[in-house]
């Protein structure tokens, strides 16, 4: 079987059929972006109210594809397949289960919210926090929250983009050189949302759909076949992961979950789903759909994307199958590498061009419309409640842009200080900050019983523990700190994610100080929402105006 | 005087608990069956070159969309929505 797999080859230089097609569509899409600016600033208000963040009234396909877009990511191209390339299951494939059983979860929650935000004009989370609990501290701690985690989730991003880069020869061996990939990503992601806000990855977007979804299909079509079928993709698969690591000295990975692992996995799984809702941009997009159902009738065809999610997360698989040598320019292996190699091994120089453009396209949309929710939360929520109340527009779009830019900056510090090998622990660092904001939301839209300081405690006591648990984590290959998500969970004695542990003491913590509060009747602020408001639908008093956020704050236009 | 001005919307409207809690049921049946990974932790049987953990976990992206949507059509019927129309009481706002 393995004779059907050609020698594969290292990086070895510049690819340049494929850098040139990887440019110009490149070209072609910032063209288009910079287009769009200058088309729509005739009636910016009202694009913005289309796409943005305002008052957009998408059904249930637009959201659909919206909502895609947000989840094929440089996470799922670049991040999950490298896991299971290099480690297995264990740290790839849970991302099955974790989108499968995110749907559910948002199903049961997001209505509520999507009813009391459109009631109250909330469109970030600390919005809604501040309301309920009427706690600006609370609302404070969420919104720094999220901000901070969103900065990992962008670095994963630009790992995505300088994998591309890197395997279609740009960058080189020295050391001023070996990250030149990298700034070239950050430059080009900086550049395009400083000047362009949100009106040019919407329009992108479609076009980014498009060309991820071709580039899908044809690689879980074509390549199984390629390398010689499933029955050898799982069996190449089997005898990796159970080959001893010269640096572990322990098995090189998981084909299959061992009873060791179960907690990992199952933690893994749950954790991310009960974190990627809290996120900033993720609520947002939510938020945007025209009614309170369609949300819930997402929810029921989302889980589709899931499935091509799995078969893309098996190319590590194939991968191995095919033999890929995931070489950097450096000289040495890099994982993260393997899904561009993987496609420029095998597909027509011109094809892995587009292949490349759909991953860079890919990870640059979703970053640059992370960032610009990252900066509507600073904005709205920490300098318009704390440093400036009378801030006019025009200062709120300035700093708005700025620290746009600032998030991607402290992105690139992760990148530059974290082990980029296991990209994928970018994602799970920022769900084990954001998941210490779920209680205070969630529980927050059922009931009132716990207290606005003893959410604000166990947040504090989730975040201290998840940041030091996860920094003790050693690579053993690269004695890095950071270096994995997954540590023993106390009681237990299995190892499980750390998000999880985080999230369950900062439960115990909320519950148990909440008793006392509220035995000791300290004053648990004032509550703006009415029952019935998170019930409302399209069409009740005051659901029509408030959904729109400024829209100069997100484009940046005076 | 229509009916809806005389609606405490300080409450919850009124549902059929009996289609809440089979929604919810339905709704917490994909994740179990998920997070109890020992139920599918193995190779056989294989499906067309695919392992057992491999196809049974792809099998519940389709069960639970139909799981999800059938909650989705019981929810609706549960609680019909109550239109927040009348001179009701706008809350707790000052």
């Amino acid at each position: 079987m393995s004779t059907l797999v050609p020698a594969a080859t290292g990086t070895g230089g510049v690819n340049g059929v494929a850098l040139t097609v990887l440019i110009l569509l490149f070209a072609l899409v910032t063209g288009m972006g910079f287009w769009a600016t200058r088309w729509r600033r005739a009636d910016s208000m009202e694009s913005l109210d289309e796409w943005g963040l305002g008052g957009r009234r998408f059904g249930t396909w637009v959201t659909w594809f919206l909502l895609g877009g947000d989840l094929y990511t440089a996470y799922t191209f670049v991040a999950v397949p490298a896991a299971m390339f290099a480690l297995g299951a264990v740290s790839g494939f849970f991302a099955v289960p974790y989108t499968i059983v995110l749907y559910p979860i948002i199903f049961i929650f997001m209505a509520r919210l999507w009813s009391v935000s459109h009631r109250h004009g909330y469109v970030t989370p600390a919005d809604f926090v501040k309301g309920r609990y009427g706690s600006r501290g609370l609302a404070l701690a969420v919104s720094i929250t999220g901000i901070l985690a969103t900065m990992p989730y962008i670095a994963l991003q630009l790992v995505g983009i300088q994998a591309v880069l890197e395997v279609s020869g740009v960058g080189g061996s020295n050391a001023l050189a070996k990250d030149l990939p990298l700034f070239i990503a950050f430059a080009l992601l900086a550049a395009y949302t400083y000047s362009s806000g949100l009106r040019a990855p919407a329009v992108i977007a479609f076009v980014k759909d498009a060309l991820i979804y071709l580039v899908i299909i044809v690689a879980v079509i074509y390549l199984p076949s390629k390398v010689g079928g499933w029955d050898h993709v799982f069996s190449a698969a089997e005898a990796k992961m159970a080959k001893t690591s010269p640096v572990t000295g322990k098995p090189t990975g998981a084909f299959i979950p061992n009873t060791q692992q179960y907690w990992a996995y199952a933690t893994l799984a749950f954790g991310s789903a009960l974190a990627l809702f809290m996120y900033p941009h993720s609520i947002t997009a939510t938020l945007s759909s025209s009614s309170r159902n369609t949300i819930r009738r997402n929810a029921s065809i989302l889980p589709a994307y899931s499935f091509v999610l799995g078969l893309l997360a098996l190319l590590g698989w194939v991968a191995i199958a095919a033999g890929t040598k995931p070489i950097g320019l450096d000289g040495k292996p890099n994982a993260q590498l393997v899904i561009p190699q993987l496609f420029e091994d095998m597909f027509p120089s011109w094809f892995a061009g587009v292949a490349f453009a759909a991953v860079a396209i890919g990870a640059l949309v979703p970053a640059a419309i992370m960032s610009i929710a990252a900066a509507n939360t600073f904005t709205r929520n920490i300098y318009r409640d704390w440093i400036k109340p009378d801030a006019t527009h025009a200062q709120e779009a300035k700093i708005g842009k700025l620290v746009s830019l600032l998030v991607k900056a402290f992105a690139l510090v992760f990148v530059l200080t974290l082990d980029k090998q296991n990209a994928i622990n970018f994602q799970l660092l920022g769900g084990i900050w954001i998941l210490q904001t779920f209680p205070a939301i969630v529980f927050g839209l059922y009931t009132r019983w716990f207290h606005r300081w003893a959410l604000l405690a166990g947040w504090a006591v989730g975040m201290v523990y998840g940041t030091i648990t996860a920094y003790n984590v050693i690579n053993p290959a690269t004695k890095g700190h950071f270096g994995g998500s997954l540590d023993m969970i106390p009681t237990i004695g299995k190892m499980g994610y750390i998000g999880m542990t985080a999230f369950v003491i900062n439960l115990v913590i909320a519950a148990v100080l909440s008793f006392v509060l509220n035995a000791m009747k300290v004053d648990a602020g004032h509550d703006e929402t009415i029952k019935g408001d998170y019930f409302a639908d399209a069409g009740d008093p005051r659901v029509e105006k408030n959904v729109s956020l400024d829209a100069r704050l997100t484009t940046g236009t005076p | 005087m229509s009916i809806d001005s005389e609606v405490d919307h300080d409450t919850v409207p009124p549902a059929n608990k009996g289609l809440l809690a089979v929604a919810g049921v339905l709704l917490a049946l994909p994740m179990l069956a998920l997070l109890w990974v020992s139920s599918y932790s193995r190779k056989d049987p294989v499906l067309w070159g695919f392992p057992f953990f491999i196809w049974y976990q792809f099998l519940w992206v389709f069960l639970c969309s139909a799981m999800t949507y059938t909650a989705y059509r019981l929810v609706l019927r549960a609680r019909p929505h109550r239109p927040m129309t009348g001179t009701q009481r706008e809350g707790h706002t000052r």
